[in-house]
């Protein structure tokens, strides 16, 4: 125990209470939502944690409102969070784009549910990836991260809100009913162990300050409601002022910045794992739960002499193009298992560019892969 | 002399809550919204409220640009998500004032939730919403408030819908202080906000508001001084009126005043913990 409410030491935890746990660690304060399964236990966690740590939580009336309450709470200076699953996911898409336009550091976190619509609430799916990509109207980039244990959930719950106060954006936590339902041995680090992004705030007088003029990175700092700063901020396009600029070239300035200090920052902001993929003749790629079933399927393969390598999606927006162009030079293929009927395989078979052959090992959700399945597709690689 | 000139100058003594360089502002010739936000800004200076820790929130719509013009940390967020926003801000930063200010599209039709739901919290802000029976800014469309067999672009023959009696809604909800005014009550809107700001909890004035350009035209009073006159002269004062008789219809008397003014228990809780 270490400070007033926060914890440390080894933990048996689902991942839902590990990514509550995760979000306290970072210093989350505020967490509005809606109840929801499989996301139901975040809320419950953050309901009993949240005031224990001088946190406030809010149970709002839908979706939309929750998504709007941590905008609000995070230009109120604390940290925010909500956690949801499909349905609610896309209502909070609305409030995701005003979040992306007035670079609003948060956290969302998807446990996904298999869809569409109502769909299997309480069973598992991965149908929300191109979702949280493009799921807003409008030209934009996203962060979006993916674990595959409750400890993993810990750990990028942290970097989620460390990546979204860096870069000024709601960052997506992608995971899955099995993750968040799993129990699993979680250990939290002593909190001043951990590296935490603080707010980027002005370094100049109030009079001076301009709410969206950047730094060399191209993420502006940010100003906190009631210190003096009196700025305006809009959901319309805006310069740098933030006053409203109905103008191509305004709407030129901005949108290419917006996407720029994503896409300029990818080296920085891409994780991925790798695994036996020099040498391999064949390599699965995929994320989440589905990674964990494929790195079951990986070790009967190699058990049967086929060089097959293992490229896990750590994040998952941006996409690692340059790592996967980069492994299909030296495979025949690449094996995608995911609990949906095609989502990341696209950007797999983008950024192979016909290097090396794709194939697609779907699930229509409510349950994980067989492995044999993915066997069998590592094996057809390799025929 | 051009209207930034005139700013430049400080012509205006509400200037300081202004940003003058964002005039003149977008509202058409006899909107009623600039009477509106003229009384707040009043307000907000008669109660001597500090201006750094003042917070105005609009939606979308004519009401919505609001909060681009004042001079203070100012939110023009989604459209019917002012209150949630709102909300979080205020459970964030209970040391802030919060004033939401928007439209009655905004705030009754596609942030209706919301809307009863802040109320029925009683969280803690004052909101105003000026309520000109239509939809302005996307060219004169039925709204929640269009009066029965009122003409917009989207009812030509007239309105068939019973629309809104909002202080009945909100009072309903929970809300501790509901009141009703014209943009021809400038006085007493301009007392109603100052009372309602000094309120914890959530205070909430409707302000009945001409829309010449639209609902004028399409309903008999083509000019903004035509609708005035209509609010001047049909307009009863009934303080503490039964909520069930605040519906408005039209070519009929419109009740004005103060309905609900109660002490509750509010959000955020006094005392409560909050982290920054």
């Amino acid at each position: 125990m270490s400070g007033k409410g926060e914890i440390s030491g080894e933990f048996f935890l689902s991942g839902d209470e590990a990514c509550a746990e995760g979000a306290i660690a970072a210093g989350c304060r505020f967490f509005a939502g809606y109840p929801i399964t499989p996301a139901t236990e975040i809320a419950e966690t953050m309901s009993e944690r949240l005031p224990e740590v001088g946190g406030t939580y809010i149970q709002m009336e839908d979706e939309l409102g929750s998504m709007a309450a941590v905008l609000g709470a995070s230009w109120g200076g604390v940290k925010a969070m909500t956690a949801t699953s499909g349905p609610g996911f896309s209502l909070m898409m609305e409030n995701i784009g005003l979040g992306i336009m007035l670079e609003t550091p948060c956290v969302v976190v998807d446990m996904q549910r298999a869809g569409p619509s109502t769909g299997l609430p309480t069973l598992v799916g991965q149908g929300d990836m191109m979702q949280a990509r493009w799921g807003s109207h409008g030209s934009y980039s996203i962060i979006a991260l993916s674990p595959a244990s409750p400890q993993e959930l810990f750990d990028l719950t942290i970097r989620a809100f460390n990546l979204s106060e860096q870069y000024r954006l709601p960052v997506l936590l992608m995971s899955e009913e099995a993750i968040g339902h799993m129990y699993e041995k979680v250990i939290i680090p002593p909190p001043g162990t951990l590296k935490i992004t603080p707010r980027r705030k002005p370094n100049v007088p109030p009079q001076e300050y301009l709410p969206y003029m950047p730094d060399n990175d191209l993420v502006p700092p940010m100003a906190i409601a009631g210190e003096g700063y009196k700025f305006h901020i809009t959901g319309l396009t805006h310069d740098e002022r933030g006053y409203p600029a109905n103008t191509a070239e305004a709407q030129d300035r901005l949108v290419r910045r917006l996407v720029d200090k994503i896409e300029k920052n990818r080296r920085k902001i891409i994780e991925t794992a790798e695994d036996g993929i020099e040498g391999a003749d064949v390599a699965v790629c995929s994320y989440g739960i589905s990674a964990r079933v494929s790195a079951i399927a990986i070790e009967r393969a190699r058990a049967l002499g086929i060089k097959v390598g293992f490229l896990r999606l750590i994040t998952v927006w941006p996409f690692p193009t340059e790592k996967v162009r980069e492994i299909a030079a030296h495979v025949k293929a690449f094996v995608v298992p995911e609990i949906n009927y095609g989502q990341m395989v696209l950007e797999v078979e983008r950024a192979a560019c016909g290097r090396a052959k794709t194939i697609l090992v779907p699930h229509m959700g409510g349950a994980v892969h067989n492995p044999e399945t993915i066997l069998d597709a590592i094996k057809q690689a390799v025929a | 002399m051009k209207t930034d000139a005139l700013a430049a100058i400080g012509a205006h003594p509400l200037d300081e809550y202004l940003r003058t360089d964002r005039l003149p502002h977008i509202w058409c010739p006899g909107c009623g919204l600039g009477t509106v936000l003229g009384a707040i800004l009043r307000a907000i200076n008669r109660t001597g409220l500090d201006l750094d820790r003042t917070v105005i929130i609009s939606g979308i719509g004519c009401t919505g640009r609001a909060a681009g013009y004042v001079k203070m940390d100012s939110f023009h967020v989604t459209h019917g998500r002012a209150l949630p926003f709102a909300t979080g801000l205020k459970l964030a930063n209970p040391d802030l004032k919060i004033i939401v200010f928007s439209g009655d599209g905004d705030l009754a039709a596609i942030g209706g939730n919301h809307l009863i739901h802040a109320a029925r919290r009683n969280a803690d802000m004052t909101v105003i919403c000026v309520n000109n029976f239509i939809y302005g800014m996307t060219g004169g469309q039925l709204g929640p408030t269009t009066p029965e067999m009122g003409r917009t672009t989207t009812s030509r023959s007239g309105n068939i819908e019973k629309p809104f009696n909002i202080p009945r809604l909100v009072g309903a909800a929970g809300a501790q202080y509901v009141a009703r005014w014209t943009t021809a009550h400038v006085w007493q809107m301009e007392r109603a906000f100052i009372e309602a700001i000094d309120r914890k909890g959530f205070s909430f004035i409707e302000v009945i508001s001409p829309c010449p350009t639209y609902f004028g035209r399409m309903n008999e009073m083509a000019t903004g001084l035509d609708q005035m006159r209509y609010y001047r002269y049909n307009s009863v004062v009934k303080h503490g009126a039964n909520l069930d008789e605040l519906d408005i219809a039209l070519n009929s008397p419109i009740i004005v005043g103060k309905f609900i003014d109660a002490k509750k228990l509010y959000l955020p809780v006094q005392g409560a913990a909050h982290g920054k």
